[in-house]
């Protein structure tokens, strides 16, 4: 038996769990951030380091986490941004031909602190129930904990999005296309997708329309992102810059800011979507899409203007994805370029790639 | 898309018997399908020949028929019914092989009948290899290279094209002859040489090998409108080279990273839409190399499957019910999810917890067959486990399967390979057989490092070291002892899966003062709930499993509760005729206002369908699992008498006042021998005689007293595992021997002083008969039906063909055994059911054994006379009267009519070539088929057509006879000769004809013996169509083998006693004057007599 040590996480509302500390050690003992839970039964290294599980602590349904290891190829982001992760059981002895290292030496290299040992499931039927929430977890005692869980903001009223967009604008891809993505927290996959075909410019989040028009982009992306949509008014204002000018695309974040920019309202999910199992109504085929997601936000379908809905989540009948009536747009809730997750929807892509053509601003 | 209108009544075709690689899972499937298409509106006509499933009751569909499946017999069928559509894709490989035969015979066509689900299109391209790679290879998937040879410089050009290692696979063999694997231009050359030789055409397929790659199986399914889901992922912790069904699987898969799962699941939908499935489940294999990921498809099935019964009881999603919604035109988001019923079936269930599905094996049963497994399945059977981690459910799963294991370590078993040195254990566990689990577990606790055993097994170090973990937690429980124990230690082993058994075993404590000790500690098990998807939303089904976490799900209702313990793992002598009892309970006590609560652990079956009961646990049946469940439902009454030995032999271990029905203290007075020898004195009820021991001398002193032969049997076992009759003191000393063994290993059937063996004259010649009853607790009794054996005494029961009713019993000898059995039951106070064992000689009734619970023959009988006996016991074990049920009209009185129903086994033997396929004391049918008609024979020759033996109507009769079976041989003989059919025998035999006025056209010589054609000659050359070859008790036997084995490999019907070639004879006579006639079950219990002849 090697040695344990015995760490407990302790929610806002004062609920407690007892497990035993991975990954690195938090500062003073105490790693907080807002709760969530993810139900992919793979791809925790995509997850981990997907830039929109900013100040969220992850919680892992599927008990095994670690079987297979992580490897560089699979990051979504150069670094996690995500506080922590909750798991059942972290894999000791990692196995797959494309692995480099096991994931406890790689939380510990990015300095992500994690608990194992958790009744998971308790813990996912208590946010299911209570809602996502604050939380704090580590080796400090249980008055340290909780007071660090009351103290937590969670991801409200927070620009996250300024933690984990790019500090200067960097060219990625070499696709005969021109394309600008907003960088809310973009992940790798999605810059592999529009890499495809285009060659992309990533700018800051707050760059304003001006700048990205001056260039003549053949197209606009909107990048997915961490927290809530109303923190980031700044990008709304840019989209609404764009809008009419150019073709635009959104995921996630980004769909709730252009959504935002028509005038449309969002509004926060219990415990928001975060697995990659969820069905989507394409409405225009009638076919469904299997979807990777990750947001607790969600925009308001009977706000909407000038735009219609084009996906439905068949789970819980929310907006998953609008096209924009006056104005070559649409976007996505949920994550076409997967990653992880299944590929269903990767032909938003191409449909973004027809949408540029159509509107006939190609260069 | 909603609901087609345009079809109005499909036919269902169902798997039949009970066979290797073809189980229950197709009852569960079918059962489904019937009802789903019933509440849709369609009328349901179904085939089966299966008496013993659910999907055979007169309710489940709407024309039952339990006929042969067989082409003639299913047109007659479709010509009667006329269905619009035929629905192939649920009945296993039998459905859909027969749904392409009266395809290709142009029934369907001729009929009108449309092939709904997947068209023959799709099936051709699926089922045939050739086609299906070429398919695979247009849409860019890998398929492992081959090439055909018939040359060694043919083999030369393959090998050139395809590279080494190679696998060497020759045409037209039986069993895996001359297969094999060749990494070097040595081996390849041998190998090449050998399989051509091996071969009768001299053709072999040499094909890349990838044993050692790791195996992977996705189950889609698919819907009209082309979407697509993945019900469930599954890996083989057994390398590739093991079929699937043989290998130890995990769901979900463990060592795929999502970048590789994904393209495995985009290759499974592109798979699905080129071979055409147009609607339902598919399974496709995948093999991946664990070097460098390369990925080959190894097939599909187009169908549902073993694998998606396994999927739908591992994730909640029940694809059978789904699959024939989407046949009928439903897509996937017009069906609710059946558990959270707010969401779609239009998702992909999300597991947190962790399934495993372990094998069950027979080879003990079978000597002569060595127990490899490889290419070709051989379990009998599969438990399956739950648990959070993979170490909690395989240990979970491995105390499932009542092999004498407690866990993967921990208890007597774990010692079985001390004898051999590292690099012996590692070549053992080199080959797959069903010891290497705890072979593997045995070298980690040596110390040999798990990089080492994966080097020479392939076994994924993720697994071995999840197993690791239990080993070293092992080490550390030993140093701490029971007394030192803490809540922290506790939970930690029991989330490891570590049973109290085990612990004890460990400790060298009694099971009981573990069991204190961890409840004093606080530690017990919680309970969650299979709901598809992760907790995410609200699910409704009660569907659970233990673990051992902070919070229970349970909320235990305050009605009446009724626990209801199943059978566990299918094996030989105990299968679905159990399941069918207690899912019968669980309706009857449904129905009666009891909240039922199942508990079993075989994913197969009917019972363990969430729906089946009001809870349903998914969890092993030992003591330990039942009594926390128990604890945790406090039911009023636990039913241990319908699931077969496997609950019986708690009913001792739980608390009395909760059995329901006839009381322990009975169960034990039936099992106790020297008790039942006084209460069949006392009773006046003759026995043959016999006594109980346990020393070779104790059993050498019996014989003095009664003779040889004797018949001697374990004490509490099972489809008389081990039985024997034994002739003379060497054959004693070595069966009293091999008992020994076991005992020391705690294996079924060992010897031990709580566990005697019972020695019994063996009463040659007479006739066997069966009797069900039932009796309430105010002493009012019936007989549910009393059936006569075909075969004669000495063939174990459940191997034996059986008549309702008796076909030669005089009447005053079925009085005699209504009186025994009534005095039995009455002296037993049996409440519920109770099966006698008789032996009838010259007249005279002697009781063999009694059983004071369900037998293997209710629900055969309930079909035959149309009284539901497992429904009604179970409402008398919970204290309902016989005249209650009357008047409640649940109890009818039997239909009143002329048929006869004949039930026969289905024997293994094709996938066991090396072993003697002649029946014994030692059960080993895997499963049972019926024939019903209006004459015996009819009824017998149905049975055989439907047990695979087709006899034939005219040619010639090879018989081969003992001496004691000639009488009845020559009976049997004269009536073939009516038959037009020509005669060949043995020199011994045809003398015996000639005696009698045979005529004889062919006498064979001895085999070996010069001069003359000798009979494996003679019936290779296709010159008989019927073999008659009965064992000659106690000479050897060897003859005899190579008869019936050449009779086996060539395909000629084969009959190993002379009652089943009269019976045979009377069935070709009755067959020769009567046109073939298809009737449903529900006109048989309408009543149907003679004059319909």
């Amino acid at each position: 038996m090697s040695a344990i040590e015995i760490a407990h996480l302790v929610l806002a509302d004062g609920t407690v769990f007892e497990g035993e500390a991975i990954g690195a050690q938090p500062t003073n003992g105490v790693a907080s951030g807002e709760v969530v839970f993810n139900t992919a039964l793979s791809g925790y290294q995509e997850i981990i380091t997907d830039p929109s599980y900013a100040g969220q602590i992850i919680t892992f349904t599927y008990p095994h986490i670690g079987n297979y290891g992580v490897t560089a190829a699979d990051d979504e982001s150069p670094a996690p941004h995500s506080r922590g992760v909750i798991v059942r059981d972290l894999a000791r002895r990692r196995s797959n031909w494309r692995s480099d290292a096991d994931l406890d030496a790689f939380l510990r290299r990015h300095e992500v602190p994690g608990i194992a040992g958790i009744d998971t499931r308790r813990l996912t039927r208590h946010i299911r129930d209570a809602g996502a929430m604050p939380g704090a977890f580590g080796t400090a005692d249980h008055t340290a904990l909780l007071a660090a869980a009351k103290a937590e903001p969670g991801t409200d009223g927070i620009d996250l999005v300024a933690s984990v967009t790019c500090g200067a604008p960097y060219v990625i891809g070499s696709g005969p296309r021109r394309i600008t993505a907003y960088d809310f927290g973009i992940k790798r996959s999605i810059l592999d997708q529009l890499g495809a075909f285009a060659t992309v410019t990533v700018v800051p989040a707050a760059t304003p329309a001006a700048e990205v028009l001056a260039q003549s982009p053949d197209g606009v992306f909107l990048s997915n992102g961490p927290g809530d949509p109303l923190q980031v008014g700044y990008a709304v204002d840019a989209i609404r810059g764009l809008l009419g000018e150019v073709p635009v695309f959104g995921i996630c974040l980004g769909h709730q800011l252009l959504c935002s920019a028509l005038g449309a309202t969002t509004y926060k999910l219990p415990f928001g979507h975060h697995g990659g199992n969820h069905p989507v109504r394409n409405i225009a085929t009638g076919t469904v899409e299997i979807t990777s997601q990750n947001h607790n936000y969600c925009v308001d379908a009977d706000s909407l203007i000038n735009a219609e809905l084009s996906h439905v989540n068949l789970n819980d009948h929310t907006v998953e994805g609008i096209r924009c009536t006056e104005v070559p747009a649409f976007s996505v809730q949920y994550h076409p370029e997967a990653g992880p997750g299944p590929h269903d929807a990767r032909y938003l892509f191409a449909e973004f790639d027809d949408l540029i053509t159509r509107t006939g601003r190609s260069h | 898309m909603p609901r087609r209108t345009d079809i109005e009544s499909i036919l269902l075709i169902g798997s039949g018997p009970i066979v290797i690689g073809q189980a229950c899972e197709f009852d569960y499937s079918g059962t489904q399908a019937c009802r789903v298409l019933k509440e849709e509106g369609f009328r349901v006509i179904l085939a089966n020949s299966n008496p013993a499933t659910i999907m055979t009751d007169p309710n489940t569909a709407d024309a039952t028929y339990i006929e042969p499946l067989d082409v003639d017999v299913l047109e007659a069928i479709i010509a009667k019914e006329r269905p619009d559509a035929l629905l192939p894709t649920l009945g296993g490989q039998t459905g859909l092989n027969l749904a392409m035969e009266l395809f290709h015979a142009g029934i369907l066509d001729r009929y009108g009948v449309e092939l709904i689900g997947a068209d023959a299109e799709a099936i051709q391209t699926a089922e045939d290899r050739g086609r299906f790679k070429i398919a695979m290879a247009e849409i860019g998937l890998d398929t492992p290279a081959s090439g055909i040879a018939r040359t060694i410089e043919e083999a030369h050009e393959v090998v050139a094209h395809i590279g080494l290692p190679i696998v060497v696979r020759p045409a037209f063999i039986l069993g895996g002859k001359g297969t094999g694997i060749a990494n070097t231009p040595e081996q390849f050359e041998k190998l090449v040489k050998f399989g051509l030789d091996a071969s009768p055409i001299r053709e072999i397929l040499i094909e890349t090998s990838i044993a050692g790659w790791k195996e992977f199986e996705l189950e889609v399914m698919r819907d009209h409108a082309d979407n697509c889901v993945i019900i469930c992922s599954i890996e083989n912790l057994d390398p590739m080279g093991v079929h699937t069904g043989d290998s130890i699987t995990v769901a979900p898969a463990q060592t795929l990273s999502d970048v590789e799962y994904q393209k495995m699941r985009d290759a499974a939908f592109a798979c699905i839409r080129r071979v055409g499935v147009e609607t339902g489940g598919s399974n496709v294999q995948f093999a991946l190399n664990p070097a460098n990921g390369d990925m080959v498809v190894i097939e599909m099935n187009p169908r549902v499957s073993r694998s998606s019964a396994l999927a739908s009881k591992a994730t909640g999603f029940p694809i059978a019910k789904i699959a024939a919604k989407l046949a009928v035109g439903y897509t996937l988001d017009e069906v609710p999810n059946d558990i959270t019923k707010k969401t779609p079936a239009s998702f992909e269930p999300s597991i947190d917890y962790v399934v495993t599905k372990v094998p069950r094996w027979a080879f003990e049963k079978f000597p002569g067959q060595a127990s490899v497994l490889g290419t070709q399945m051989q379990s009998v059977g599969e438990a399956m486990a739950i648990g959070r981690t993979f170490p909690e459910s395989l240990q979970k799963g491995l105390r499932s399967l009542e092999q004498g294991r407690l866990g993967l370590n921990c208890d007597p078993g774990e010692a079985e390979f001390d004898h051999l040195s590292d690099t012996e254990l590692l070549a053992a566990a080199a080959i797959g057989t069903p010891d290497r689990p705890f072979q593997l577990e045995s070298l980690l606790r040596r110390g040999v490092s798990v990089d080492d055993v994966h080097a020479a097994t392939k076994v994924d170090p993720w697994f071995l070291d999840q197993m690791l973990i239990i080993t070293e937690e092992r080490e550390y429980l030993t140093t701490v002892g029971l007394d030192d124990m803490i809540a922290v230690d506790w939970r930690r082993a029991k989330r490891l899966g570590f049973a109290d058994a085990q612990l004890a075993y460990l400790w060298g404590r009694p099971e009981i003062e573990v069991r204190v000790a961890r409840i004093a500690a606080g530690v017990i098990p919680t309970y969650k709930t299979v709901d598809t998807c992760a907790a995410e939303f609200e699910a409704d089904t009660p569907y659970h499993y233990s673990t051992y976490e902070d919070e229970d799900e349970i909320r235990p209702t305050t009605k009446p509760k009724v626990l209801i313990l199943g059978s566990g793992p299918n094996r030989i002598g105990q299968g679905i005729e159990f399941d069918y009892c207690c899912v019968h309970a669980s309706f009857a006590l449904r129905d009666a206002g009891y909240e039922t609560i199942m508990l079993n652990c075989n994913p197969e079956t009917v019972s363990t369908d969430y729906d089946t009961a009001d809870r349903l646990y998914f969890e092993p049946i030992t003591f330990e699992d039942v009594s926390n469940v128990i604890d945790a439902e406090k039911p009023l009454a636990v039913i241990v008498a319908l699931g077969g030995q496997t609950p019986l032999k708690l009913s001792g271990q739980i608390p009395a006042e909760l059995v329901a029905g006839t009381s322990p203290e009975s169960i034990d007075l039936a099992e106790d021998r020297d008790r039942w020898n006084d209460l069949c004195g006392r009773l006046e009820i003759p026995q043959p005689a016999g006594g109980t021991v346990t020393t070779v001398e104790q059993a050498l002193a019996v014989v003095d007293r009664i003779g040889y032969p004797v018949l001697m049997r374990p004490s509490y076992v099972l489809g008389g595992r081990a039985m024997e009759i034994v002739y003379d003191e060497v054959q004693l000393r070595r069966a009293m021997d091999a008992l020994a063994g076991f005992g020391s290993l705690g294996k079924e059937g060992g010897l031990s002083a709580e566990r005697p063996v019972l020695v019994d004259r063996f009463l040659e010649d007479a006739t066997e008969v069966d009797a069900d009853a039932l009796r309430d607790h105010t002493g009012d009794f019936l007989i549910g039906g009393i059936m006569e054996h075909v075969e004669e005494a000495g063939v174990h029961s459940g191997d034996s063909a059986c008549a309702l009713p008796p076909y030669s019993l005089t009447p005053a000898t079925i009085a005699v055994i209504t009186d025994y059995t009534h005095r039995i039951a009455d002296a037993l106070d049996v409440r519920g059911l109770i099966n006698v064992q008789y032996a009838v000689r010259d007249g005279q009734v002697f009781v063999i054994e009694a059983n004071p619970r369900a037998s293997r023959t209710v629900p055969f009988v309930a079909k035959v006379t149309g009284v539901p006996l497992a429904k009604v016991a179970s409402r008398v074990m919970l204290g309902a009267t016989l005249a209650d049920l009357r008047e409640e009209g649940l109890l009818r009185d039997p239909v009143v009519g002329d048929h006869v129903g004949v039930k026969e086994a289905v024997l293994p033997f094709s996938r066991f070539p090396d072993a003697d396929a002649v029946l014994g004391p030692e059960m080993r049918s895997t499963g049972e088929v019926m024939g019903i008609d209006l004459t015996f024979g009819l009824a017998f020759a149905k049975s055989q057509l439907a047990a695979g033996t087709k006899l034939p109507t005219s040619g010639t009769v090879f018989l081969s006879l003992a001496d004691r079976d000639k009488q009845t041989g020559v009976k049997a003989a004269a009536q073939f000769v009516d038959l037009g059919f020509a005669i060949a025998a043995t020199s011994g035999t045809a003398a015996t004809l000639a005696d009698h006025g045979i005529p004889v056209a062919t006498v064979v010589a001895k085999i070996g013996e010069v001069g003359g054609i000798d009979a494996v000659e003679l019936i290779s050359s296709g010159q008989v169509d019927l073999v008659v070859n009965s064992p000659r008790g106690r000479a050897p036997r060897a003859d005899g083998m190579h008869i019936r084995t050449a009779a086996g490999s060539h395909n000629v019907p084969l009959l190993t006693t002379a009652a089943a070639a009269l019976a045979a004879a009377n069935g070709m006579a009755d067959s020769a004057r009567h046109p073939l006639r298809v009737r449903s079950l529900q006109e048989y219990h309408l009543g149907v007599t003679r004059a319909e002849l």
